[in-house]
């Protein structure tokens, strides 16, 4: 009985990992923005918020990171695909200027790989 | 002037300012001060720039009477360093602090458990206590490990998984379990009621400490931009109105006229108006010698003045000085990646929610196929799978070595632009070089004179001829008469044969100087002078004759001689596996001539600067990784076709930002020193790595207990934090370790 119990929810866990982290439905938590405008990304918690970005393609724009977590895992923020990495000052906010690049996905993450997101170039 | 002033810009840093509503308030406040045309906050810097000529007092007056504080920022890039470290010290002792409340109660929890094997829940008395112990765990999570929670958490909500998800999965399963053996024990079977309270206290205060020891070890591995850092000064001594006054650094402009005594530090870039001095450049350069400068020479931001007064015009500030173009690019390259690690990055990515998988597996096995007590034996495992998995030390194993190494070259003068770079530039199997500038000087110089009679007479009478003239072989005659300080006359009727030589008349004597063709043309003959000019000849030299009223007087050489330190550099590149080839455009004589001496083993001469390119290129297609050394201009397309493409040289703007690795100082030492750093760094990120993947590859199945059958012992929780706590800050030190990197020349 109990054992029953047990297995179906370890197998249920399974699933819902598999779901939750690769087939799930990823919300829109992107953000469109255009050129002029100011985007602040903070940097908190382990995750950027927002994680998604979407900017138009073919210009260059400017991000604007707030560093709120003192863990030294977020210190960096690097575009490895567009060759731009910065460093992230405490509490102050740090400008990263995105260069005009092809249309495409462009992930950026911390140095660890522990935070990451998605600038999408459309 | 006025215009200027009328540009002026001052940077306040505020305190008391947290609401969009204090914006307004200062800002219309400033606005009122006389001079001012605008005044602008940044709420999350926590600045005020203010554009116009007010004086920053009336303005800090503005700000305080509106309730508010503020002070003129002084160097902001250094002070935000300072807050940076300052900040990182906070974190540090909140870390320590947190890590030793956390052990201070997993240690003695532990101890009694190992003393009097008393962690089991068998009664009521039994229940109230563990009751309380539980409790005070909570805290301890709650209050230590509160960040993995909310961390973790957070993450959660966006699809992702850190190790924040992994430290709190495993802590919290462990006192979860724990809490349900204290609340419910009869529930269990007996073998299973056992609490595991001190685990988790245990692991948040190991890794804390972890955490702790490695922001500590991190600060040291960004010491080279620190130093870069330092090397700005903070002030400049500014003309204005005829006096000199002392300003911030911020607040000089392009046009200034500064001055700098003997000892201090060159404020900005500029060119010297008067004066003259000795200026050491070693720290930005590498080179140790210090340099001459006077009226006409550019001076570069962060070289030291050493013993004259030097009056010079700002010309580049702020950002667009070359030092700070230096630290901009030492900073991004810090943080790029090598491509060795897109492996890592891969499975860094994947990795949490795969070992949750695997930790779910891991449990369901010791519950069903596992010997009793099974329950506790699952959570065990369960806990020590998810905590020893963190990837941590996966993922800081590349930025820390590419850290330190980047940084560490910008010490010798070598700026690479990025992680490819430095990998690629460790394995390379060719070195192409320009010769001139590079293995030579880059200017001809006059390095024999044989004449009949008095051979400075001759001299000067050559020098006065060529004065006139504006080919490259001229100057360096003429400036090796100025050298020996002979007085120069105008030729009158001068004429320049092209492809010959240069006639002309000084003294009512008639004055020949030229190729042999020359002489030919002039029914001269050339008697045993040939024989001596052919032996010049094969020696790389270029040869001329000169005649003086028709009959041979001598012949002079000119050469491009080859830079002092060349040899050594070439042998220590030889040394280090590379073959040599050179390129240049000259005739072949003088080019085999340079590289015999020099034992370069293939010679390209007579190119043109397409060619260049194309040699690279077909070394390519042989299967060569070839690295190109050039003095960045006119090489620009076989540098970028090249592997790697050096700039040699003055390190221009255009250089920085285009080559692959720049180099401050015109030395091949420099391509040496990248490549010895190059190794060094790649064997350090190699033995990262390798020490990660050990560490998760074994870490995890140990974890999951393939060794019971051999030991009959699970792996404790607790060891598993302290090995994860362990494993990052191994990687980090190692990296380290890399600032004890010196390159092998000896000056
Ligand atoms: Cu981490």
């Amino acid at each position: 009985m109990i054992a029953t119990l047990v297995n179906t929810i370890g197998v249920l866990l399974i699933i819902a990992i598999i779901w939750w982290f690769w087939l799930g439905p990823r919300r829109g938590a992107a953000k469109t923005v255009a050129v002029s405008e100011q985007l602040q990304i903070v940097v908190k918690d382990g995750v950027y918020e927002p994680d998604h970005i979407r900017l138009p393609s073919g210009h260059a724009a400017t991000l604007h990171f707030l560093r709120e977590d003192p863990s030294p895992c977020s210190e960096w923020v690097i575009f490895p695909d567009l060759e731009i990495s910065a460093e992230l000052a405490l509490n102050k906010e740090t400008t990263v200027e995105i260069p005009a690049a092809k249309p495409g996905k462009y992930p950026f993450s911390c140095q660890m790989q522990m935070y990451r997101g998605t600038l999408t170039l459309e | 002037m006025a215009r200027e002033q009328q540009a002026a810009q001052t940077l306040f840093r505020l305190s008391g300012v947290s609401c969009a509503g204090c914006v307004n308030k200062i800002e219309s406040a400033v606005q009122g001060v006389a001079g001012v045309q605008d005044a602008r906050i940044n709420l999350a810097d926590k600045t005020l720039k203010v554009q116009g000529a007010a004086a920053p007092q009336s303005c800090i007056e503005a700000v305080r009477q509106a309730g508010y504080d503020a002070e003129v920022a002084k160097s902001s890039e250094r002070q935000r360093r300072e807050e940076q470290r300052a900040q990182e010290e906070r974190h540090y002792h909140q870390l320590l602090w947190r890590s030793a409340i956390a052990l201070g109660v997993g240690l003695p929890l532990m101890a009694w458990g190992l003393i009097t094997d008393k962690m089991s829940v068998n009664s009521f008395a039994d229940q109230l206590a563990w009751g309380v112990m539980g409790l005070i765990t909570l805290a301890i999570l709650v209050f230590c490990g509160g960040q993995f929670f909310s961390g973790a958490w957070k993450a959660l909500r966006h699809h992702s998984a850190t190790m924040d998800t992994l430290v709190a999965l495993g802590t919290g399963t462990a006192w979860l379990f724990s809490m349900l053996v204290v609340l419910v024990p009869h529930l269990l079977p007996e073998a299973a009621r056992h609490v595991y309270f001190e685990a988790s206290a245990m692991i948040i205060g190991l890794i804390s400490l972890g955490q702790a020891l490695e922001v500590r070890a991190r600060g040291r591995t960004s010491a080279a931009v620190e130093k870069l850092l330092e090397l700005q000064d903070t002030s400049a001594r500014v003309l204005r109105d005829g006096k000199e006054v002392d300003l911030p650094i911020e607040q000089v402009q392009a046009g200034d006229q500064l001055r700098v005594r003997p000892g201090e530090k060159i404020p900005v870039d500029g060119m010297v108006l008067e004066g003259g001095s000795l200026v050491d450049e070693s720290m930005l350069t590498g080179e140790p010698v210090p340099v001459k400068k006077g009226e006409g020479d550019n001076l570069a931001a962060g070289t030291l003045n050493k013993n004259g007064s030097l009056l010079f015009r700002a010309e580049k500030v702020g950002a667009d000085t070359r030092l700070a173009q230096i630290i901009e690019m030492v900073k991004n390259a810090q943080g790029s990646r090598v491509p060795i690690a897109r492996l890592a990055d891969k499975i860094s990515a994947i990795f949490v929610p795969v070992v949750m998988i695997i930790a779910v597996v891991a449990a369901l096995v010791w519950f069903n196929l596992g010997p009793d007590p099974r329950a506790a034996h699952m959570l065990v495992v369960l806990t020590s799978v998810l905590i020893i998995a963190c990837p941590c030390a996966l993922g800081l194993a590349t930025p820390m070595s590419v850290m330190v190494g980047v940084g560490k070259g910008a010490e010798y003068g070598v700026l690479v632009r990025n992680g490819k770079a430095l990998q690629q530039s460790c394995n390379l199997d060719v070195l192409v070089v320009d010769k001139t500038g590079t293995l030579t000087e880059g200017s001809p110089r006059l390095t024999d004179i044989e004449s009949e009679g008095d051979s400075d007479e001759l001299l000067r009478l050559l020098a006065s001829l060529e004065q006139g003239s504006e080919h490259p072989l001229a100057e360096a005659v003429v400036t090796a008469a100025h050298e020996k300080k002979l007085d120069l006359q105008k030729p009158s009727d001068f004429e320049a044969i092209t492809a010959h030589g240069v006639m002309g008349v000084i003294s009512g004597k008639k004055i020949l100087l030229g190729n042999s063709k020359l002489m030919q043309r002039e029914n001269i003959p050339l008697g045993d002078w040939k024989a001596r000019a052919n032996n010049l000849a094969e020696a790389g030299r270029t040869v001329m004759y000169a005649a003086v009223d028709g009959v041979m007087q001598g012949i002079i050489a000119v050469a491009d001689p080859i830079r002092d330190d060349a040899a050594a550099a070439i042998a220590r590149l030889r040394k280090l596996g590379l073959r040599l080839e050179m390129l240049t455009g000259d005739n072949q004589a003088s080019a085999e001539a340079v590289a015999r001496h020099l034992k370069i083993d293939k010679v390209h001469a007579e190119l043109l600067p397409e060619d260049k390119e194309r040699i690279v290129a077909q070394l390519q297609k042989d299967g060569a990784r070839v690295g190109m050394v050039g003095d960045g201009i006119n090489d620009a397309p076989a540098l970028a076709r090249a592997d790697v493409g050096f700039a040699i040289g003055a390190g221009t703007d255009v250089a920085i930002e285009s080559a692959d690795v720049t180099l401050m100082r015109s030395s091949l030492h420099g391509v040496a020193n990248a490549v010895e750093l190059s190794r060094a760094t790649l064997g350090n990120i190699k033995q990262n790595l390798f020490g990660a993947f050990i560490y998760n590859t074994l870490g995890i199945p140990i974890a999951a207990g393939v060794l019971f059958p051999l030991t009959g012992m699970l792996l404790s929780p607790i060891v598993a934090g302290a090995a994860m706590a362990l494993s990052s800050l191994t990687v980090v030190s190692n990296a380290n370790r890399l600032r004890f990197f010196k390159p092998s020349e000896v000056h």
